[in-house]
């Protein structure tokens, strides 16, 4: 571990399977570092659950290991990993009142009464329910119910904390206050999260860095930034933010620039992940870098377009399109003043920088 | 259930008609057990009501019956083995019924169906079958006529109460619970008896007073077990209706639906008390 003496959680060639056939996971490789908030992110059944299961120990590694702080854990029962663990479902006690449901944890430590009582007072003023101590669990709402799950995973001061869709049965805009309320905690308290959503927004909110999860595999393990800017792969492009896709074959690749063809059109694209000539691709565009009407020359991919739909959001119009054969491709056309007005069923222009358009495995 | 003002005349007559069929199958279960209660206090050894009792005459109650039920060696030792064999099977049955429907309901468990089946055999094999078989295998190893053998017979009647209580129970368990508890470092131990226990426990109470009654009021399997040391109340009552026909145990009989009563109603209220502190949302 020498070369790694910084990870704090570490998994190692971790797999995982049910029934002794297929995997679960697959050959699972990350890093975690001391205070690091890390998202698995990922479409249900793709494993990203079943991680934090086997790092809270609630689930056995079919194969490899898995490290905290150093040390091996694979044969630490999970009430001796001292883990912090908030449930999509609370798992509050319903027959204990929110402070002695707080206190559960440092009894069991066998802390001293006057302690106990302290950090409960502290843990419950960090969430804002000072006042709801003696209150219990089926008398507040979802959201101060999740807020006393947060503060027990805290209260016994854990290194590592794992949160399971903790926000998963909360209405939209509660899910946003929290997320900011858990990010702040995480800021002030430097503890290390690792937090699995399916939500990328959160994930892309929240988190220092962002593991995708897809089919038992990590697709790409980056900072939001780079994940939504630079995915690797069709797959995270096409799960992270908006994506226009284009299917089509490269033609020949040059340095980290290739060109592919793309239903009768010739695109050029930037290479991330790509075979030779003659292979297949999918070629990658986010809506807000395609330009509307571009000067003639002005940019080096510019096709014809027609208009199939336009949806008013206010801020920006949607606009559906037929380009390279793809009639899903959207645009974003910000409603700035003296913006382009389209109509459905016209003919139009669209045009996009190289680097925006990003060649990927064909998927 | 008031009538609704657009009821036809067949669906009111139909309403009266069901309120007084209702109350007559009330009658028809409770008047057995009520009439015993006023001929216990008969001043005559009959088992009918004489005209005086009838006239409401003074002279014709007594509590005599009740005396000669205390001034009765016999009787109070019958009382004796039955609350001891009651209580005894009622902790067993309970702990080991207890521990059979936590493992029954992990999702693990294989065979669930099967063992639960042979779990619940003593209360769906006719009485008088396993009353006999028990005679034989105690009578083997040295059981029968003991305390012991009662006690393990009538745990193996009372298992299943508690088995199907308790199961009940669980089916609304949330798992999570016990991993939030494992989370949060409680070893197995300190998450049974502070988290799994409390919320199971209406279960396990009443599953523990159906245990209890039915070893209280078991007579087929005493009959075939019991020597004269272990003569329970149900077994005493037995004898006094062949042997010296003697309104004694019209006595007894009100005294034990006193008893249940009470029983009854104070787990009843227990279980309300602990619902209301707890806050739990049933």
């Amino acid at each position: 571990m020498a070369e790694n003496g910084t990870a704090f959680v570490r998994f190692v060639d971790v797999q995982k399977s049910y029934d002794g056939e297929t995997l679960v996971v697959k050959n699972l490789n990350l890093d975690i570092a001391q205070g690091e908030f890390v998202t698995m992110l990922g479409p249900s059944g793709s494993g990203k659950t079943t991680c934090l299961m086997m790092l809270a120990g609630f689930e056995t590694a079919t194969h490899g290991e898995i490290f905290l702080d150093g040390t091996p854990i694979n044969n630490v029962p999970p009430h001796k990993r001292d883990i912090g663990m908030v449930f999509q479902n609370y798992a509050l006690f319903p027959h204990m009142t929110v402070a002695e449901n707080l206190a559960f944890p440092l009894q069991v430590r066998k802390l001293s009464r006057g302690e106990t009582e302290d950090r409960v007072k502290k843990a419950l003023d960090m969430v804002q329910l000072g006042e709801f101590g003696a209150r219990r669990p089926a008398q507040l709402s979802g959201g101060q119910q999740q807020r006393v799950a947060l503060a027990r995973a805290l209260v016994f001061e854990p290194k590592l904390v794992l949160m399971d869709e903790p926000l998963g049965a909360l209405d939209k805009q509660l899910r946003e206050t929290m997320q900011y309320e858990i990010k702040h905690i995480h800021e002030s308290l430097g503890v290390t999260v690792v937090y699995v959503t399916h939500d990328q927004t959160e994930a892309l909110t929240m988190s220092d860095r962002v593991a995708v999860f897809n089919d038992g595999i990590i697709q790409q393990l980056a900072p939001p930034v780079d994940l939504y800017e630079q995915p690797e792969n069709s797959f995270v492009a096409q799960f992270i933010g908006e994506n226009n896709k284009l299917s089509g074959r490269i033609a020949s690749v040059e340095d980290n620039v290739c060109v592919a063809e793309v239903a009768g059109s010739t695109v050029r694209a930037l290479a991330v992940n790509v075979g030779g000539a003659g292979e297949a691709t999918t070629l990658s565009l986010r809506p807000e870098r395609v330009f509307i009407e571009p000067d003639e020359g002005a940019l080096p991919n510019i096709f014809e377009a027609k208009v199939k739909e336009l949806i008013f959001l206010g801020d920006h119009v949607r606009t559906r399109l037929d380009v390279c054969g793809n009639d899903e491709f959207i645009v974003k056309v910000p409603n700035a003043s003296g913006h382009v007005h389209l109509r459905p069923g016209a003919t139009t222009r669209v045009g996009w920088q190289i680097e925006d358009c990003r060649a990927l495995d064909a998927a | 259930m008031a009538l609704p003002t657009y009821a036809s005349p067949v669906e009111r007559v139909w309403h009266y008609a069901f309120h007084i069929i209702c109350a007559l199958i009330f009658l028809f279960l409770i008047a057995p057990i009520l009439v015993i209660i006023p001929l216990s206090f008969n001043v005559e050894p009959y088992f009918t009501f004489t005209s005086g009792m009838l006239a409401f005459d003074p002279e014709a109650y007594s509590l005599r019956w009740y005396r000669d039920f205390i001034n009765n060696p016999q009787w109070i030792h019958s009382i004796e083995n039955s609350v001891f064999i009651g209580i005894a099977s009622t902790i067993l049955a309970t702990v080991l019924g207890t521990v059979a429907a936590l493992g029954l309901s992990r999702p693990e468990m294989p065979f669930r169906n099967l063992f639960m089946g042979i779990l619940l055999s003593p209360m769906i094999v006719p009485l008088i079958i396993s009353a006999a078989g028990m005679y034989f295998f105690y009578s083997n190893i040295h059981l029968a006529q003991t305390h012991l053998g009662i006690i393990l017979a009538h745990t193996a009647l009372g298992t299943p109460f508690v088995v199907i209580t308790v199961t009940a129970t669980l089916v609304g368990f949330d798992h999570s619970l016990t991993r939030a508890a494992a989370s949060l470092g409680a070893d197995p131990t300190t998450t049974f008896f502070k988290i799994i226990m409390p919320l199971i426990l209406p279960g396990v109470v009443s599953g523990a007073l159906f245990a209890f009654i039915t070893s209280f009021d078991e007579v087929v399997v005493v009959l075939f077990l019991a020597g004269f040391d272990q003569r329970t109340i149900p077994r005493q009552m037995w004898a006094g209706i062949r042997e010296q026909i003697s309104p004694t145990i019209l006595a007894v009989a009100t005294l034990l639906v006193l008893i249940s009563i009470m029983l009854l109603a104070t787990v009843e209220l227990l279980r309300r008390r602990s619902v209301r502190i707890r806050g739990i949302v049933e």
